[in-house]
């Protein structure tokens, strides 16, 4: 079978680097999101904020790395009336002014802008993903509140973590790790449930191998590991607290990974007739 | 564009000519022909499919492009601006018809250095951006400049069609209903590929007679 013979095969346009920016993005944003909810004024929030956007630059510089011309970048601004790349990139924009405001001048409404753009930035980069109607596995509508869970649990399990380095952790971090969690293993468990039907050979064994190491390394592992946290002194709680978070980010970063890199079989060619032979 | 998977012999000339024509790099083949094999031994079908971009009536790869370079004209040609496209290939894994390339360096027929022909063809904007078959656009505005006809007049029909030495391949005005195109869809049976995803793409493939 020729590469590029007529069943699917792996599109290679996005390699590791557009996966690079739905993993930082993702973690970057909903680190944001998740001090805007639980993080209290002072330092772990103070040290969030900067991180979070450092991630979401991390990842944008990824796909920058990507694109053919990189001097034109600004040119992705240019289409907000229909692309979701270029919504990512002014919602990029509005988190960093956002977050950069709320650095300095912290208040309820800044709280909920900061949230606001945090959820539209990952929700921008979930449409970016349904909108490729080239990739069955992505075009799935079911993708996109999996995307927004995962960006959630991740940013609440960095959250956890600087919370407790600055002793800041309390029953609402930990809470919105848990349901973060929970949303992202229901979320998961749904869209693959829609999509592996529409699915055959690779795409689909690669997304189905996910599953374990969501479930029960990235969910089961993750909270229990949390819940110790929660319920231990602070100087056993920290490695424990840093173990949840890296089995919650790691599972997480592993699904994306492979919804980008390895489950992305395009859709090959489809005959629905065949020609009839001697008719003219 | 119609093709009539009964006539195409699968002799990829379509594919040279549309190469000659357009000075495609090597692995880039804006008009190609899948040779498929249907069913299994002894009841197999081989069925030879010209694909390419279907310059579909609502492109995803126009609605995804960030920086509008995707466009398409009056008469359905969805084009390819060099001069804005930042090379994200969003529209390549957005078109359902792995029609879009990118070619991130120049590459030639024999390497790193082009023969002559090759040479005056070569078109450096075309690197690190997305390309696509665009049914020969510039000569069928040619030929329309001088009052010709696409899809009747060789010089003003794009160089796929022309070549077909099987006349599988047809060019035209699907809105005139007198014309070539209209007339085989009229008297045939057709379909388009991957019609469940709504892009209404504009490549209909004749399989039988009314």
């Amino acid at each position: 079978m020729s590469d590029f013979g007529p069943k699917p095969w792996i599109q290679r346009h996005w390699d590791w680097r557009a996966a690079a920016n739905f993993v930082f993005g993702g973690a970057g944003s909903g680190l944001i999101l998740a001090a805007a909810l639980v993080l209290p004024l002072g330092p772990a929030r103070a040290v969030s904020l900067p991180l979070g956007l450092a991630l979401v630059a991390l990842g944008l510089t990824c796909v920058w790395l990507e694109i053919g011309r990189p001097l034109r970048a600004l040119h992705v601004l240019i289409n907000a009336r229909t692309s979701w790349m270029t919504r990512e990139a002014y919602a990029g924009i509005a988190l960093f002014g956002v977050t950069v405001a709320a650095f300095f001048r912290p208040g309820d409404w800044m709280e909920v802008l900061l949230g606001a753009f945090a959820l539209l930035f990952a929700w921008c980069q979930a449409m970016i993903l349904k909108a490729s109607k080239g990739i069955p596995a992505w075009r799935e509508p079911k993708l996109v509140p999996f995307i927004l869970a995962t960006a959630l649990s991740e940013g609440a399990a960095l959250a956890v973590v600087l919370a407790l380095a600055y002793n800041m952790a309390g029953p609402l971090t930990y809470g919105l790790l848990a349901l973060a969690l929970l949303a992202r293993a229901v979320t998961w468990i749904f869209y693959i449930a829609g999509v592996t039907p529409k699915l055959s050979g690779a795409p689909q064994v690669a997304l189905t191998a996910v599953t374990p190491a969501l479930l029960w390394i990235g969910t089961f592992g993750a909270l229990v590991l949390a819940v110790l946290a929660a319920a231990l002194p602070r100087h056993f709680a920290m490695p424990l607290a840093l173990a949840s978070a890296a089995f919650a980010i790691l599972s997480g970063w592993h699904a994306k990974r492979t919804l980008v890199t390895r489950a992305s079989l395009n859709q090959g060619f489809a005959l629905p007739k065949l020609p009839t032979r001697g008719a003219r | 564009m119609v093709a009539d998977l009964r006539r195409c012999v699968g002799c990829q000339t379509c594919t040279a000519a549309c190469k000659h024509t357009n000075a495609t790099p090597p692995e880039v083949q804006w008009r190609r022909v899948l040779d498929m094999e249907v069913g299994t031994y002894p009841d197999v079908k081989r069925v030879f499919v010209p694909v390419g971009c279907m310059h579909c009536a609502d492109p995803p790869c126009m609605h995804v492009c960030p920086s509008t370079a995707t466009k398409q004209r009056a008469d359905g040609i969805v084009t390819i601006d060099y001069d804005l496209c930042i090379g994200c290939a969003y529209c390549a894994v957005a078109c359902p018809y792995q029609a879009r390339y990118k070619t991130d360096k120049a590459e030639f027929a024999y390497g790193s250095e082009p023969m002559e022909s090759e040479a005056k063809q070569f078109d450096p904007k075309r690197l690190g951006v997305a390309t696509k078959c665009t049914f020969c656009s510039d000569r069928v505005d040619a030929g329309l400049e001088k009052g010709l006809k696409p899809g009747v007049d060789p010089d003003a029909t794009p160089a796929c069609v022309n070549s077909c030495i099987a006349q599988a391949l047809h060019f035209g005005d699907i809105e005139d209903k007198a014309s070539n195109v209209s007339q085989l869809l009229a008297e045939n049976q057709s379909f388009r590929m991957h019609e469940e995803l709504g892009t209404e793409p504009g490549f209909y493939y004749l399989w039988d007679k009314k």
